[in-house]
Parts: C-alpha cells; structure tokens; sequence
C-alpha cells in the first residue's frame, strides 16, 4: 500500500515527509512498545503506535523504518518532527483507536510482520 | 577510527543520540544495511540502559576494518544477577523509563541477539562494562 492509501483507508493526516506519499510499504507492526520494536529484525514496515515521544522516533531511526502512524488522536511535538524531518521520515497520525487501524489496514491488503 | 561519548542519566531526551551518530558514520563507511542495524540497534539499546538505570555512562567504539568493538561503561548500581537479567522479560526499570516505551525485559537479550560477541561484567555498587564486537564481512 502507498501512504496515501494508508491515510485514506484511516482518515489519518501526514504531519511530516509528504513528498513520500507514494512510498510502498507491505508490512505494519503495532506497538506501544520500543522494546519490541528493536527485536523485529525487518525494515521498511509501517510502525503503527500510540507512543507519541522523541524515542518512538529514534527507535524507528535505528530499526530503519521510515513510515510512522501515530493512532489515538496523539499530538506530534517540535521535537519529533525536527527530528522526523532530521531523517526524512513519514510521520502521520490518526484519531482512531490501533484496533480500528490495524482492522482497516490489515482488510485493505496491508500484511503483518508475523 | 575511534568514537567517544558520553551518556547521562535519566536524559532521555537526548537518549540515542551516540547510536545515531554512530549510524551515519557507519553508513559513510558504505558497511552492509544489516551489519549496520543490528550495531546500532544493540549500541541504541545499551545507551537506553544506561539513561534508564545508570547516573552515568561512556561509550567507546573503536571500527576496525574486521570488526567494530563498543565498549559502554557506566556509573551505575550494578547488576546483582547477570543470569536474571539476562532473561526475557525480567526488568528493574521504573515506571518511568516504562513510560518512555522500553524497561520490558528485552535489552539484554535483544542486544545479544544483535551482537556476534557481547560480554558484561557488573558488581553491585560498581557500576557495569558491557563489550560488544560485530564482525565486518566485506
């Protein structure tokens, strides 16, 4: 799926990284958690979180996912976009629960991790 | 070429910001992707043990052309039970660090995962030497 799709499918809005609106991505993880994140072993997936802070940001630096969708109405600091944009990161965000997200996307054709 | 830097406790808002420095340079060394996320990814969660449990820490890294070799030492309260610690699962981390999205039992074990050689040596009230090396395949 390209981000734009992702963004139709959840009605979620890109706060930073538009001009990679066409990236594709295959796969998503959901977690509020960065511990788990770190083990995944994959790159290039859509990270689906709730976790709105500067390490949801540099864990997805050092696990190279380029692709963020932050779920549950959370504000995007200053701090996360410089550092988002620092690493031309997409980040985008949504008001629906990771329940809700995760059915839409995985119903759109949108693969998980494992 | 040797790297040095230095960590401090309870930051975490500048927490990865060594493991983040140490990717670029990895990655103007054009060294593999993967070779190049599983250092960082263990370097990263080994600075987030130190900000979450220790006051202080250092970082060196030393890249050979064969290997790259990172040593953190922090000032911290020491790990009484490696082989506890060592298991998945098992954290002492505050709620806070929890708040921040880590201090579930997996660094330990993840950064052996990522690692070819890890090593740690903790004595409580003496702080704790973890050595990492990953080899370069060129």
């Amino acid at each position: 799926m390209t981000i734009d799709e992702i963004l139709k499918s959840t009605g979620g809005v890109i706060h930073c990284g538009a001009h990679r609106m066409n990236d594709n991505v295959d796969r998503a993880f959901c977690s509020d958690l960065m511990s788990d994140v770190l083990t995944l072993g994959c790159q290039d997936i859509l990270l689906i979180t709730g976790l709105a802070n500067v390490q949801a940001i540099r864990t997805a630096e050092m696990a190279d996912i380029s692709h963020i969708l932050f779920v549950r109405d959370k504000t995007i600091s200053a701090e996360m976009l410089q550092l988002a944009t620092e690493n031309d990161m997409v980040l985008a965000q949504c008001k629906s629960s990771m329940f809700k997200v995760a059915g839409q996307l995985y119903s759109a054709g949108l693969d998980p991790v494992y | 070429m040797d790297l040095d830097y230095n960590i401090e406790g309870g930051d975490f808002t500048h927490a990865g910001e060594a493991s983040s420095h140490l990717k670029k340079i990895l990655k103007s060394l054009n060294l593999d992707s993967g070779l190049i996320r599983r250092t960082v990814v263990s370097m990263y969660e080994a600075e987030v043990n130190v900000v979450a449990h220790a006051w202080s820490g250092d970082i060196h890294v030393n890249i050979r052309p064969d290997q790259i070799h990172i040593t953190i030492t922090d000032s911290g309260p020491g790990i009484p039970d490696l082989e506890l610690a060592m298991q998945k699962g098992y954290s002492t981390a505050s709620p806070a660090v929890r708040e921040m999205g880590f201090g579930a039992g997996m660094g330990l074990p993840n950064i052996k995962e990522n690692s070819d050689f890890m090593d740690i040596t903790s004595k409580p009230g003496s702080g704790t030497i973890m050595k990492i090396v990953n080899q370069i395949k060129r």
